[in-house]
């Protein structure tokens, strides 16, 4: 078998592994929660009565380690239940918020990563001048403001006074492309703003570091010119590293969100997950652990299989 | 002087100027805001509602979890769209009296233990069927059978029959309710075919608007009920509720005119919103009521001196002026104020008074030990503020309050009604039978206070089967006394509804039983 193909393998076994650990720390993370989900259903509202009843209904009489077996069986087979509040089929509901979120992530990473990379071969271009000193200055204080502040004040510079864009960015079946991207237009300002500055220092340092060795030199020597130097020759060696950054940032972007969906009224899955935890609404809290389990495992999966076909060494192993 | 009035009435009636430009020229005309506000409203209702347009409000308190059953409602969006889609037996008014809707008319024996009411003929539900007594008497035993876990079980509890006959449905109590009629009119009881049996959750009802799309959590759109049987409601074409539960959100929403409408607007910025362009704020005093509640049968509060010596050290007026911002009125430590009718407005107003205070506390015995109160944000907003502001009175004279702050997730679980002294939150109920059936009873499930009390449970059951109003009203007095002096309720303050209008809205009315017009804003207001 081709190393590669053994090691994606071997990933995937792991990642399964991985998921399957996860699902039981959430389980039992759940479990730990003070209330469960007959209390927080019926809120200060309950009566004994009625949380007997409920109680009896959603079967939470039964032990919680028959649950957990009852829930893997389900899940293993495919099925991934209904939610226990309000009887909605989980695959459902859960597809439309999860396609929802790689929109909004998808969207956000368009703009951000072409965006950062480009900037850090600008800083390096410029290395210690003003421009490297300006994209550095601006970017990190817009990671150090929180991102909800950001979102406030683009929301009311641009969305309340000029009256571009909307605050609401709230999208749904029976908006066009072109609307549902007007929708979403604030939100990925304010991740594009979130996520740019850690790729692109991460771009920067990596370049820089393959700057100091003796071909890039060569390459000077040769004549080229220093954008074609730090594109073709610096580039390729510094990709590893840059590919890991941004796989960490697209993670972010999937599962990290949910005070900008709050912000910006967004129905991603962030806010699913929270209101389905405030009320103790186990499935739902497991199949959205499993999918963010699931993005945060692949997304470092590819970024390992990148950084080693990347690098010939690792490629071709003696 | 008089003219021009008048054509500044019409023009605003007909929505050709905005508010604050009426109000403007009025005052130029030495017309006072107040007036000026009223003579708007009467000249809009002159003109009369105009139909059609697309209503939409950004509403707190939606959940990806909520589902349309009406036994489930608990937030605003839920109970929103339970106004949208349904209608129930009877209805309370804006001016506390009773109203009919499903019911045609409502009469009781004279002993106030049989209630019938005449089912109206021709309505519809929004799936063809026509309403019958039938679907009522189903709808019913829903919320009151052994398996309901309906948020209306408590009030149907006293019912021990009902029955159809011919077109009239009536229900049978154990003990005489002259108030049974403001009981059906609970939101909760809203009127489904087959009582919602095989699918609760359906959203279909006779009400004046039907189900387009419904997305917990994010949107509802609902579509105007062309079969409606009332032609008084239901003006815009179509309605769309905005799940929109981050505050600073709804104020930008509703200020860059995404919608018309947004409820619970903080009284920290409502003074703020009603001077932006195009947008009000209309505040709406109702029976909700934030409170620091004691357990009459924990130590240390078993001691009435220890809670009188609570009650007077608080300081009213500075929480309504500081936590409301004026949005509000003081509480007189007993759960009714004048939103309720048969309230008696003699009982005098209790005032903050440390020297009093200092002597109760002395008078308990106290042995010194901080007196713990737990607190979080959600138990009211302000909660955390409120409740420092009480601790630094209390310290004045002399009485160690202790501050506990306990996570917002699980309070109403492990905390309220568990923890012997805590801030919690009232919405209120149409009646004070109500109310005080659902947390002064002995056997109320809900009785926070711990308030056991033989005596005052007899009173409650007399006046309950009173039917001269001159002789419950007394009863209702004395009852709310005994409250306010020895129970374990401190009540600074009674909250209003802040509601943020934009001034294409028209048709609104200040209504004290419930937050935005009694969740009836949709069917009651349109569009300029």
């Amino acid at each position: 078998m081709h190393p590669v193909v053994k090691l994606v393998v071997q990933r995937v076994a792991l990642g399964l592994l991985l998921l399957l650990a996860a699902s039981v720390l959430i389980f039992a993370g759940t479990m730990i929660l003070p209330g469960d989900v007959a209390q927080s259903i019926l809120g200060q509202s309950a009566t004994p009565e009625a949380l007997a009843n409920l109680r009896a209904e959603l079967g939470l009489n039964e032990p919680p380690v028959t649950r957990y077996f009852n829930w893997l069986f389900g899940v293993l087979q495919g099925d991934l239940g209904t939610a226990l509040t309000n009887g909605q089929d989980i695959a459902t509901s859960m597809g439309r918020r999860l396609s929802n979120t790689l929109f909004l992530a998808f969207w956000a990473a368009v703009v951000a990563v072409p965006l950062a990379i480009f900037l850090g071969l600008l800083s390096v271009l410029y290395r210690d001048r003003w421009p490297d000193k300006l994209i550095s200055a601006v970017s990190l204080a817009s990671i150090s403001i929180p991102e909800f502040l950001i979102g406030y004040v683009l929301m009311y510079f641009v969305a309340v006074q000029l009256g571009w864009f909307s605050t609401v960015a709230m999208i749904n079946d029976s908006m066009s492309v072109l609307e549902k991207l007007n929708a979403i237009a604030l939100p990925v300002a304010v991740l594009t703003l979130v996520v740019l500055a850690h790729m692109m220092r991460m771009t920067r340092a990596a370049i820089l570091n393959v700057m100091q060795s003796a071909y890039i030199e060569t390459a000077e020597l040769k004549g080229l010119s220093a954008f074609r130097v730090i594109f073709r020759h610096a580039f390729p060696n510094a990709i590893a590293p840059v590919v890991n950054v941004v796989m960490l940032n697209l993670a972010y972007l999937v599962v990290g969100v949910v005070v900008i969906e709050v912000v910006f009224v967004y129905p991603g899955m962030g806010q699913y997950l929270v209101d389905h935890v405030s009320k103790r609404d186990v499935p739902v809290v497991q199949a959205c652990g499993l999918v963010f389990a699931a993005v945060y495992i692949g997304l470092n999966m590819v970024a390992d299989i990148v950084a080693i076909l990347a690098n010939p060494r690792l490629r071709h192993p003696k | 002087m008089k003219d021009q009035i008048e054509y500044l009435k019409k023009r605003v009636g007909q929505g050709r100027i905005t508010r604050r430009e009426f109000v403007g020229r009025l005052g130029a005309l030495g017309v006072s805001a107040a007036m000026a506000n009223v003579m708007m409203a009467q000249a809009v209702r002159a003109e009369g509602p105009k139909k059609g347009g697309h209503l939409k409000m950004g509403s707190v308190g939606g959940e990806s979890t909520n589902s349309l059953d009406p036994a489930a409602a608990a937030s605003q969006v839920p109970y929103y769209n339970l106004n949208l889609f349904g209608d129930t037996l009877v209805e309370v008014t804006p001016d506390g009296s009773l109203g009919n809707r499903l019911a045609e008319e409502v009469s009781s024996s004279p002993d106030a233990k049989t209630w019938m009411f005449k089912i109206r003929k021709g309505v519809e539900f929004h799936n063809g069927k026509t309403l019958t007594p039938e679907d009522v008497l189903r709808t019913m035993e829903r919320h009151s059978n052994e398996d309901s876990k309906s948020g209306a079980l408590g009030i149907m509890r006293g019912i021990e029959s009902m029955k159809v006959e011919g077109d009239v449905f009536s229900v049978t109590l154990k003990t005489p309710n002259a108030d049974l009629p403001y009981l059906m009119g609970d939101y909760h009881l809203q009127i489904q075919p087959d009582g919602g049996f095989d699918n609760p959750g359906a959203g279909i009802g006779t009400g004046p608007y039907i189900l387009e799309a419904d997305e917990p959590g994010v949107r509802h759109l609902w579509k105007r009920n062309p079969n409606y049987w009332d032609d008084s409601r239901g003006h815009v074409d179509s309605v769309e509720i905005l799940v929109i539960n981050d505050a600073t959100a709804r104020m930008a929403a509703l200020q860059s005119g995404q919608v018309h409408l947004v409820n619970r607007v903080d009284p920290k910025v409502a003074a703020l919103v009603d001077r932006a362009p195009g947008v009000r704020v209309e505040s709406d005093s109702g029976p909700g009521h934030y409170v620091f509640i004691m357990h009459v049968d924990t130590e240390p509060f078993s001691k009435n001196d220890l809670r009188l010596a609570l009650k007077y050290a608080i300081d009213r007026e500075e929480m309504v002026d500081k936590v409301l911002r004026g949005y509000g009125s003081v509480g007189n430590d007993m759960p009714i104020n004048a939103a309720y009718p048969l309230f008696d407005e003699s009982i005098p107003q209790r005032e903050q008074n440390l020297e009093k205070a200092a002597e109760h506390y002395r008078k308990s015995g106290h042995d010194g030990s901080p007196i713990i109160l737990r607190v979080s944000d959600v138990a009211f907003p302000g909660a955390i503020e409120a409740a420092q502001l009480f601790q630094q009175s209390a310290e004045a004279a002399g009485i160690p309050l202790e501050l506990k702050r306990e996570p917002g997730d699980g309070y109403w679980s492990e905390v309220w009604n568990k923890q012997p002294f805590c801030a919690s939150y009232w919405s209120g109920r149409p009646v004070q039978d109500q109310m005080y059936s659902t947390a002064y009873l002995s056997t109320a499930d809900w009785n926070d206070t711990r308030w056991k009390r033989e005596d005052f449970d007899k009173i409650l059951l007399e006046a309950r089967a009173e039917l001269d109003p001159d002789k419950r009203k007394a009863l209702y007095s004395k009852m709310g006394r005994m409250i306010r002096d020895e129970g374990g309720l401190i009540c600074p303050m009674f909250n209003d509804f802040i509601t943020g209008v934009s001034d294409e809205v028209r048709g609104w009315v200040n209504d004290p039983t419930g937050e935005t017009m009694s969740g009836q804003w949709s069917s009651k207001l349109w569009l300029a």
